[in-house]
């Protein structure tokens, strides 16, 4: 069977630097992975280039998802097809409510109208799981959002749009301890009630917590040092990068 | 390539479609002092109404044309049939409609809008009205909807209309004025009697169809002190090959503590010239509403204004305007505060794209008598690729140091990061784009009537459809 994400000898460049030099990953169904590394690895350019965004352009090696080429597939399609990103930075769409826009966004990826009663109830009741407050629910997409509300408004998404595989990029990033409490149990959610796999971006630990990690991967300056288990996670916690960076070179 | 698939429903051709239409007797192209006299005899005009017009040919012939904005030399007027007759006489019934007009205002959703809410419909089919029909509750109230040509011979309306018919707008403000007051044709006649509040617009649809067609409709609207109305404007024309031209007269009187608002969605096919005047005088405590959104044409000049003639006088104007290919679209709004304590509000949007070009023209006028008055003037452009202009052009002229005056324009490009946000979550590029653009439109959409606001997203996505690769 085809695994459900596979990366192969991946590079990528922005403009006529490159940032990721022969990237492999191999993610399955119901998986937990997570992706480390220091400041400036590449975490976040590996995850918008699964997402397919156009600033960056990949050189070499392929992208596959459930066994179909996506390299040159533009977001959309590959949103349609399962893969959804939880951007690092949101952005705010002025004059378009938060139901406006997950409405439309359902429609689109699963390819099915969906009636307006059904939709808010299900957006009814994950805001509630995720704590947040229904007059969000009107307000427009991420404007004037804190930092929390906006992450919160990313896993909001990700629940209502249940990928098969979720980048989640440093999600946890500037969020105060309860935040990342709802923000965690959103992302347990997504695992218990859909088996759709994750990537979790983060050098961070506490949103691991939570989860059953089973492989972790380090980058550093954009090519992979290491592959391993959830025993990856404690090690960079106790040790750091050094490590993988003295490798490197 | 892009695919479409939210805007499914949106079809070029809705827009598009035309039926053959079998008039008869189109009159010669050009205009001669003849030609004036035939019309104003068709029309069974007053006198005062013939020698009004023939004194417009006059002036239209002595006014050099308008050398300033965007280009209009491939206009010509003498070619331009000024002046089609339908053969079908007004129609109460909507039964007694031609059946191949009837189809043309059931594409364009009208039977069904004035079944849902609307009062009356003063649709006009080339320059004739064909269906005119007011509300039983409408009439009650007192206030009369009618079509200007029948109001003219009416005891009870006839020295109000000559009272007011074309003296707001002089047929000497400019060429096409003149032009309007010789040969104008069809149009709306509201009477809003005092302290008469109509809760329910009334909406007027008017549509090019005959080829080489000009229009010159004009509307007139009087309300008395302390009244309330809502007046709909929506134009929507097929695809033409020859130059067409709108010119068009709207002139708005507003009483004391009456409240007028004003809106209109424009979507003139791609080779019309829009030359259209729109002017409001509001006396004490009144207030005018304009809600414009400029979305066809291939030229269009149109600054609808308003003079705040009254103590208290208020303005608002909230505009958006679409210019794609092959479309220069200068718009904006012209503010006069002839007395203390007025007060203006302009908020405008344009987007351009594709090569389009948006100008936005504002003025405000502020005389040495309007002490304690207040303007504020907002716009914002958007431009949606690196080949479409847009340009603000605001101009203020205050003559007292007791007024409260600002000014703020921002000009934009669309954000590549949005469109890949949203493209992330399924979204086409397409859909995207349009999505942004509706939210950058939103403030003008919530101030329409619903099925307005729907119109008008619709032709947002008609405009956006195919921006994408």
């Amino acid at each position: 069977m085809a695994s459900l994400l596979k990366v192969e000898d991946l590079n990528v460049t922005v403009g006529q630097t490159e940032l990721l030099h022969g990237i492999d990953l191999l993610i399955d169904q119901n998986e937990t992975h997570v992706l480390m590394g220091p400041n400036g690895a590449g975490k976040s350019t590996l995850g918008s280039a699964i997402m397919g965004s156009p600033e960056y352009t990949v050189t070499n090696g392929r992208i596959l998802f459930n066994g179909d080429d996506i390299t040159h597939q533009t977001a959309d399609k590959r949103a349609k097809k399962g893969i959804f990103l939880s951007f690092q930075t949101p952005v705010e769409i002025p004059g378009i409510t938060m139901t406006e826009f997950l409405r439309n966004a359902c429609e689109q990826v699963s390819g099915k109208r969906m009636k307006l009663w059904d939709f808010r109830k299900k957006l009814k009741a994950t805001m509630q799981l995720l704590e947040m407050d229904e007059e969000y629910a009107e307000r427009e997409l991420n404007v004037g959002f804190s930092g929390g509300e906006k992450k919160k408004a990313e896993i909001l998404q990700l629940l209502m749009l249940s990928p098969r595989l979720a980048i989640l990029d440093e999600t946890d990033s500037g969020l105060d301890v309860d935040a990342v409490r709802t923000v965690s149990k959103g992302i347990e959610e997504f695992r218990r009630t859909t088996g759709g796999s994750l990537l979790v971006i983060t050098h961070n630990v506490k949103i691991l917590d939570s989860l059953s990690v089973d492989k972790t991967h380090i980058l550093v300056s954009g090519s992979i040092a290491e592959n391993g288990g959830s025993e990856l996670v404690a090690d960079v916690l106790q040790n750091g990068f050094e490590r993988f960076i003295n490798k490197e070179s | 390539m892009a695919e479409k698939i939210k805007v499914d429903d949106i079809d070029r051709s809705m827009y598009d479609f035309r039926y053959e239409d079998n008039v008869e007797d189109h009159l010669t192209t050009g205009i001669s002092p003849e030609m004036i006299e035939e019309i104003s005899k068709e029309k069974n005009d007053p006198d005062w109404m013939r020698e009004l017009r023939l004194k417009c040919l006059d002036i239209y012939n002595k006014t050099r044309m308008v050398n300033w904005g965007p280009s209009i030399k491939e206009l010509s007027v003498d070619e331009i049939v000024t002046y089609i007759r339908q053969k079908n006489r007004m129609k109460e019934n909507w039964d007694e409609v031609p059946e191949n007009i009837k189809e043309t205002f059931e594409r364009l959703g009208i039977p069904q809008a004035e079944r849902e809410s609307l009062a009356g419909v003063g649709a006009q089919y080339d320059s004739e009205l064909v269906y005119h029909n007011v509300r039983k509750e409408v009439a009650e109230s007192g206030v009369v909807y009618t079509d200007l040509e029948s109001a003219m011979h009416d005891e009870r309306y006839k020295d109000m209309i000559k009272s007011h018919f074309m003296k707001l707008v002089p047929p000497t403000d400019h060429k096409f004025a003149a032009l309007h007051g010789a040969v104008w044709s069809g149009g709306s006649f509201v009477y809003v009697p005092k302290g008469v509040k109509l809760d329910i617009p009334l909406q007027s649809y008017f549509r090019l169809n005959a080829k080489g067609a000009g229009q010159f409709e004009h509307t007139l609207i009087i309300l008395e002190e302390d009244s309330y109305l809502h007046f709909i404007e929506g134009c929507s024309a097929p695809k033409y090959y020859k130059a067409g031209l709108h010119a068009g007269c709207v002139e708005l009187y507003v009483a004391k503590g009456a409240k007028l608002r004003y809106s209109t969605i424009e979507n003139w096919s791609k080779n019309m010239y829009n030359l259209n005047t729109k002017r409001a005088l509001v006396e004490e405590n009144g207030s005018v509403e304009w809600v414009s959104g400029s979305f066809g044409s291939h030229v269009s000049y149109l600054y609808p204004m308003s003079i705040l003639n009254g103590r208290g006088a208020s303005a608002e104007f909230t505009g958006i305007t679409f210019a794609g290919e092959g479309q220069e679209l200068d718009t904006g709004t012209k503010i006069i505060h002839n007395a203390p304590d007025t007060s203006s509000y302009v908020n405008t949007k344009s987007i351009s794209k594709s090569g389009g070009a948006s100008t936005f023209r504002s003025a405000i006028v502020v005389k040495e008598n309007a002490v304690g008055s207040r303007s504020s003037v907002n716009c914002e452009s958007l431009m949606l690729d690196s080949i479409s202009r847009s340009d603000t052009v605001p101009v203020m002229d205050i003559r007292t140091k007791h007024a409260d005056v600002g000014h703020e324009a921002r000009i934009g490009r669309i954000s590549s990061d949005a469109v890949f946000y949203l493209m992330s979550r399924g979204l086409s590029e397409e859909e995207a784009k349009a999505m942004i653009v509706r939210g950058f439109a939103d403030n003008v959409s919530k101030e329409l009537p619903l099925e307005y606001a729907v119109e008008m997203n619709n032709l947002i996505g008609l405009e956006m459809n195919g921006s994408a690769g």
